[in-house]
């Protein structure tokens, strides 16, 4: 599982939060804290992967993650280069590792990787260059760990600490990467209570074993909470036979103000994006006060930055 | 050999009265992590600069980086004021080979154009590998290159030197 740090225990590639210690969370964290104050400065830009290449490999679209990415590694001063597979050459049958040897040929030193199918990041990390980082961009129902430690240091920003916090996380539990990375996230920094709250047919099975508590209704998941992180309910979801039709959804598990009065009255509200307004979360919920959906991703910038100076200070060993 | 080695506030103190004659209360005092920002901080008292220390962690900037990676605690620098058009006292502990305040003056140059910096420092130890001269120097000492002279504060924020 930690084929993703070092012998020595520092950060070589970014997979997945299962199994990284505290202290390595709690790193990346502190070091985001202090690029914060880079995207405020007259110069935007730190030198430090000056001279490095960044590919990002997005074998599925997303625009924030990707362009959030793109951001942090500029803010480096890292030379990066998209690359948006599903238009190009994965349709003409290219295989993925071809796609990673012709970069690595190009002296790639990172890859920020998205893709639909679950492994794919740590499938490409056990391939390239020992030199080379991996960074996990979103692969399949798997994991999403920059999102999860975005997520972390937005709860921390707002509520200083993790040790006393109720925290509920709402909605498509079931299909959700970003809902497995910070529940992975919230446990190992010692949130005591981690909430999940949806209908059956969107929880996994034994979900419970993740360490969190289960709830099936709003009313008594939301009561008290300090963080409540809704999740996007995917459209084709409702296709299927999981869900009844989005009004029904919302009627039950979309974030209202009258819901949302059952948590803290400090409770923040947050959300990955994009959102379904509607679906998930009212608008009123969604641009009022105790939503901090946009500082996530103005956040979001840092702690990738963190992601990738950490990554590249431990690969030049 | 620490025996030899001279008081550190002291030092600060004769620092401070070379710097003073020409000091312009405008100046931002800025103090390089961590060392750099307790001299600084004293320097801020005896001078009675006019704006809050500034406070430089020049860890994103350093020369080193591919070969030592990032420094595993990273504080964030924080200037008060904007510099542009403004004198700066950039201070640091010790100057050794310079790197350090190459790399200082990139990153303040990050935040704006300075009208000028000068360079404050309690130790030059000799051993210099760039161009970069003090304006002010408490103490010039050669210490050997195998050898590391440190600035440490106490609990009661005493300063202390000494040599490794």
């Amino acid at each position: 599982m930690n084929s993703q740090l070092t012998s020595d225990g520092r950060l070589h590639h970014l997979l997945t939060l299962d199994g990284l210690p505290r202290a390595t969370l709690t790193q990346i964290l502190d070091t985001a804290e202090s690029f914060m104050d880079v995207g405020e400065r007259e110069v935007k830009k730190v030198p430090l992967l000056r001279g490095k290449s960044i590919f990002n490999l997005f074998f599925e679209p997303s625009t924030r993650t990707r362009t959030t990415f793109e951001i942090a590694a500029k803010r480096l001063s890292a030379d990066v280069v998209n690359l948006n597979i599903a238009t190009s050459s994965q349709t003409k049958g290219e295989a993925i590792l071809d796609t990673v040897d012709n970069l690595s040929a190009m002296h790639a030193d990172m890859f920020i990787v998205r893709h639909s199918q679950s492994g794919a990041a740590h499938f490409i990390s056990r391939h390239v260059a020992p030199h080379i980082s991996v960074v996990n961009a979103g692969d399949g129902r798997h994991a999403h760990p920059t999102q999860g430690l975005l997520d972390m240091f937005t709860i921390r920003r707002y509520k200083g600490a993790f040790h006393n916090l109720t925290v509920a996380i709402v909605g498509d539990v079931l299909h959700s990467r970003v809902a497995r990375s910070q529940i992975h996230a919230l446990t190992t920094l010692g949130v005591p209570e981690v909430r999940v709250i949806g209908p059956k047919t969107l929880l996994p099975a034994g979900v419970e074993q993740m360490g969190v508590k289960v709830f099936h209704d709003m009313e008594t998941g939301l009561r008290d909470c300090d963080v409540v992180i809704m999740l996007r309910l995917q459209n084709e979801r409702m296709r299927g036979a999981l869900l009844p039709s989005a009004q029904e959804y919302f009627k039950f598990f979309g974030l209202t103000p009258e819901k949302l009065a059952r948590a803290k009255p400090d409770a923040i509200v947050m959300h990955p994006g994009p959102m379904n307004r509607g679906v998930e979360i009212d608008s009123e919920v969604a641009d009022g006060p105790q939503s901090v959906i946009l500082p996530q991703v103005t956040y979001g910038i840092a702690v990738r930055m963190a992601v990738m100076a950490l990554l590249a200070g431990a690969a030049n060993q | 050999m620490t025996a030899s080695l001279p008081d550190a506030n002291a030092l600060i103190d004769s620092l401070a009265a070379t710097i003073a004659p020409a000091f312009d209360p405008d100046t931002l005092i800025v103090g390089i992590h961590t060392g750099g920002v307790w001299v600084a901080e004293r320097l801020h008292a005896l001078l009675r600069a006019r704006h809050p220390v500034g406070q430089l962690d020049i860890s994103f900037y350093r020369d080193d980086f591919s070969r030592i990676g990032l420094h595993p605690q990273v504080k964030p620098s924080s200037l008060p004021v904007d510099l542009e058009g403004r004198a700066i006292l950039l201070v640091d502990d010790v100057l050794y080979t310079g790197r350090t305040i190459r790399a200082a003056m990139n990153e303040l140059f990050d935040y704006g154009r300075p009208a000028s910096i000068r360079l404050a420092v309690l130790i030059d130890r000799g051993g210099h590998e760039l161009p970069v001269r003090p304006d002010y120097t408490g103490a010039a000492l050669a210490v050997p290159a195998h050898r590391n002279i440190n600035l440490s504060r106490l609990d009661d924020g005493h300063l202390t030197l000494s040599i490794a």
